[in-house]
């Protein structure tokens, strides 16, 4: 199962976290801070695997923003690269051509989108299709819950 | 009041502050406004405000008073309402908090919830932060969602019943009926998720593992429709069928197969049909291939199908992509141990990756290469590390270090080679190796007593080249000051032939004392080398001497200490000078005092396993009753043998036992012979003949004064050949009236059967006085038990 899965800029300014498992606020900001420094210390043309404390940590660069989980040991690194991925395709199919000011701005729907793609650390849809279906009708079930007016969602 | 600000407009503005403290100061407005906007009551407003405090949580400023929102929020009828509270909850409450539990109810209500969106968000946030209490609650009614709802939430209800069961294990016996039945579906997201509940139900229970490897032949079906069917646009990944589906079913059927023959045979077609099938260009395929060969290493395959799995795995060694080569060594070294040949094969590849510009990939190279190390090719290996060793990144130095040194010593095929690899090492990385190198290092020198020449050669070049490695200087210290004569004689069969003059040896020994790289053991490592050479050197014996002298005052008291004794040995006891720093003895590997222990300077026996602080401890106070003795047995010229006394029960002060040699008796029941007796102190001897040469004896004194004796100690002397260990006496303090006794073993070998003396003295304080006797044993029949002896 995946621990975690972080979001942080080049800078290291985290752009969303997902834990999950329980951990106290101090323990998550430290974890936060290990990852960003090892990830970002990392050299261009490394492997995307890395070793921290017993768990794997797999991360990925996509332009401005590193997409860093962490894996149990029985965990298959190579299928977490393509859960990135998948998630990565899915924000670029809602926010079309996703950059990092989406996912700024609209932090509160990648959380959504990642609800649907994650559960409890395991992925729980492996269709592309059938996730991008659930987002939009909750949208919708949203949308119309609003007075249907130019008022945007938040 | 005024108009919130809109959300993005925030972020907008937390952006644009320039400095850490103007976006503190614009996060404080913001936040004093939230919580007057939570305050005042408003719905609508409020999710608003939540969002933004979200926000401000991410930035790493606290958010706790948004908790209780966040249960306001979930109870709210409106769905956009419902998404935001349930958000704040999965970031803003874990199980630790209190509010958590509140919400509890709110989720079982939305858990019956007529749209399925919301009862997706109650599943969700239940199965990412609910607590133990919270899945007992709930538990009944996700099992209900997994039976009997549409595949969209029987899904997530099945993702929910895995975080239940991991939070309460106990309730996995409420799931594993819904679970079998789940493996019919054809809906992929609830296979999938049916596929990891069973895993986690059979990794916690034995019993449902049996139960499930029923399931087997319906698991290989499912994988089968993946592999051969044809391309379905939902579930593709570069010309792969549901890659994650696949790679979680081949966890399982390694979970059901291992250690299981019916089982592993029925999945052996179908593990064979994925590895060759399988198109492994992509991320996605070579995944699948991956967790296939997982599998094949894991459950009782037959051998054709370790032999595919391997060589996968040496293709994948091949591939460009590094993560690939990562996961293939990763692999290899998990099955190193039990297919040994088999990952032998591509040793030439895996030592090239030591090569590879990438640190974790260096690493398991490492790992491996020093796995497949044996003795057939241990000397082609150890050139590939040592070249490593010389390049390799700092972190991954120590662990070189310490592999080499495991395979060298397991496989050296010769000593001199054992040698030169451990000087090499120590040349490049001295700084990173343990600290038992030093001594197993001298150890190793030691025993391999014909290259002595050769050895301390080499390590003088080193040592001139280059002080700053101390463990590469303390070893050259060391043999220096053992084999400085060898190193003078110049000649040595196996380096070219150096003029070497003492003044040489000298100056290299004061330059260490005198460094400032110099670590104080390295100085100390140093004076004793130099104290040793006055023996083994005939003209400088003076230079030797104004060194030690100056060391006297030094402020290091180790040193100090050393360089006092060292004068003392020059000034008063030059007649015992040859034969303290006399050559050592081969050391035994196991000796007792193999570490580097503390002598307190009282341990009178050398001890030959720990080479530095022994000359040392032998010249403390007690030195003059040990000079007496000698004098007394006179004729015999017999110098104080350095016997091995283990440190581990320092004796108070050198004691000996007075025991009776026997030449080779075999004793069955073992009389006491009584060889003392006077003032009341009787002594008594017990042998014990161990071999032809070895022998035990146990000596027993008690008392039959009014009185206790006190300080009680024996010292004792035998014949040049002889060999003497004397264990710790059981105390020094002997009850009166016979109520105790105190007694002491000693060992001794006599290899060239000389014919055995002992001289024994005894002394003890009684009544306050300070009382000292001495016996002889002059001659130990080899018939008898009886020992003749004359009291003195």
């Amino acid at each position: 199962m995946m621990h975690f899965l972080l979001l942080f800029s080049r800078q290291g300014k985290l752009r969303l976290q997902k834990w999950f498992l329980p951990l106290p606020e101090r323990e998550r900001k430290k974890i936060v801070k290990d990852m960003t420094t090892m990830v970002l210390a990392r050299k261009p043309r490394t492997c995307n695997f890395l070793h921290w404390k017993d768990l794997k940590i797999v991360y990925k660069r996509y332009a401005s923003l590193y997409f860093c989980c962490a894996l149990e040991n029985q965990d298959n690194e190579l299928m977490a690269l393509e859960t990135l991925h998948r998630y990565v395709e899915l924000l670029d199919k809602y926010f079309g051509n996703v950059c990092e000011l989406d996912i700024i701005f609209n932090f509160e729907k990648a959380y959504f989108i990642l609800d649907e793609l994650l559960m409890g650390g395991e992925i729980q849809e492996t269709s592309k299709l059938s996730i991008v279906k659930s987002i939009e009708a909750s949208d919708m079930l949203q949308e119309t819950m609003e007075e249907y007016m130019s008022k945007p969602a938040f | 009041m005024t108009p919130s600000v809109r959300l993005q407009e925030m972020i907008r503005v937390i952006r644009s502050a320039r400095t850490q403290g103007e976006e503190r100061g614009i996060i404080q407005r913001e936040c004093a406004d939230i919580r007057s906007q939570f305050r005042q009551g408003d719905n609508g407003e409020r999710s608003h405000s939540l969002a933004k405090l979200l926000y401000v949580h991410m930035l790493g400023y606290p958010a706790h008073f948004g908790q209780m929102e966040c249960v306001r929020l979930i109870a709210s009828p409106r769905y956009s309402e419902k998404r935001i509270g349930y958000l704040g909850a999965m970031m803003l409450l874990d199980e630790k908090q209190d509010a958590s539990l509140l919400i509890t109810n709110s989720i079982k209500n939305d858990l019956s919830h007529s749209s399925q969106y919301v009862q997706s968000l109650a599943l969700c946030t239940l199965a990412c932060m609910g607590s133990a209490e919270m899945c007992r609650d709930l538990a009944p009614e996700i099992e209900r969602l997994l039976r009997a709802s549409h595949s969209y939430i029987k899904k997530k209800a099945t993702l929910c019943a895995v975080h239940i069961i991991r939070k309460v294990p106990e309730l996995a016996e409420l799931f594993t009926p819904s679970a079998r039945t789940l493996l019919s579906e054809k809906n992929h997201g609830v296979l999938h998720g049916a596929v990891v509940l069973i895993t986690e139900l059979c990794e916690r229970n034995p019993d449902t593992l049996v139960q499930f490897r029923k399931a087997v032949p319906e698991l290989v079906q499912i994988m089968k429709g993946l592999v051969t069917s044809s391309y379905s646009p939902e579930h593709n990944v570069a010309g792969i069928s549901d890659p994650f589906l696949q790679v979680r079913i081949l966890r399982l059927l390694r979970i059901l197969g291992h250690n299981n023959d019916t089982a592993s045979d029925a999945m052996n077609d179908l593990l064979a049909q994925v590895a060759t099938n399988t198109d492994s260009s992509k991320t996605a395929g070579s995944a699948v291939l991956y967790e296939t060969v997982l599998t094949i290493m894991d459950i009782n395959s037959e051998s054709g199908l370790r032999v595919l799995a391997v060589n996968i795995l040496g293709r994948f060694l091949l591939n460009n992509d590094r993560n690939i080569r990562y996961i293939s060594m990763t692999s290899l070294q998990k099955i190193v141990q039990t297919d040994h040949n088999a990952v032998q094969r591509h040793r030439g590849t895996i030592v090239d990756c030591l090569k590879d510009q990438d640190t974790s990939v260096k690493r398991r190279a490492l790992e491996l290469s020093l796995a497949l190390v044996s003795a057939v090719n241990i000397r082609s290996m150890m050139k590939e590390l040592l070249i490593f060793l010389s390049v390799c990144p700092p972190e991954l130095r120590s662990q070189t270090a310490s592999g080499i040194f495991n395979a060298a010593e397991r496989y050296s095929p010769s000593k001199r080679w054992h040698i030169d690899t451990i000087l090499h090492v120590l040349t490049t990385a001295g700084g990173d190796v343990r600290d038992e190198t030093v001594p197993n290092l001298i150890q190793l020198i030691t025993t391999a007593s014909e290259l002595h020449c050769y050895t301390v050669h080499k390590l003088y070049r080193a040592l001139i080249k280059d002080i700053a490695q101390q463990s590469l200087v303390q070893v050259a210290c060391w043999c220096i000051g053992e084999y400085g004569d060898l190193l003078l004689k110049g000649e040595c069969e196996e380096i070219e032939p150096v003029q070497v003059t003492e003044d040489d040896i000298l100056d290299a020994l004061e330059t260490v004392l005198q460094s400032h790289m110099s670590s104080p053991a390295t100085r100390g490592f140093a004076l004793t080398a130099t104290m040793k050479l006055s023996t083994r050197i005939t003209d400088n014996v003076d230079r030797i001497r104004s060194i030690v002298s100056i060391y006297g005052s030094c402020i290091d008291l180790e040193l100090q200490q050393r360089a006092v004794e060292y004068n003392a040995l020059f000034k008063k006891y030059d007649h015992m000078r040859a034969a303290v720093l006399e050559r050592m003895p081969v050391m035994d590997k196991n000796s007792p005092g193999h570490t580097n222990g503390d002598t307190s300077g009282e341990i009178k026996e050398p001890d030959t396993s720990k080479p530095k602080p022994v000359e040392a401890g032998l010249l403390s106070e007690p030195a003059s009753q040990v000079c007496d003795l000698l004098d007394l047995l006179g004729g015999t010229d017999t110098p104080l043998q350095p016997s091995p006394a283990p440190t581990s029960t320092p004796t108070t002060t050198s004691s000996a036992d007075l025991l009776d040699l026997l030449g080779g008796l075999e004793i069955k029941p073992v009389p006491t012979v009584s060889v003392y007796e006077k003032n009341g102190l009787s002594l008594k001897i017990q042998c014990d003949k161990q071999t032809e040469t070895e022998v035990t004896v146990t000596l027993i004194a008690s008392n039959s004064t009014q009185n206790d004796i006190t300080n009680f100690t024996l010292q004792a002397a035998v014949p040049k050949s002889v060999q003497l260990q004397m264990k710790a006496p059981s105390g020094n303090v002997i009850p009166a009236h016979g109520l105790g006794q105190v007694t002491q073993t000693v060992l001794l070998n006599n290899p060239n059967k000389v014919s055995l003396k002992m001289r024994i003295r005894v002394a003890y304080s009684n009544q306050g006085a300070m009382h000292q006797d001495t016996v002889q044993i002059d001659s130990f029949p080899s018939a008898a038990c009886q020992p003749s002896f004359s009291p003195l």
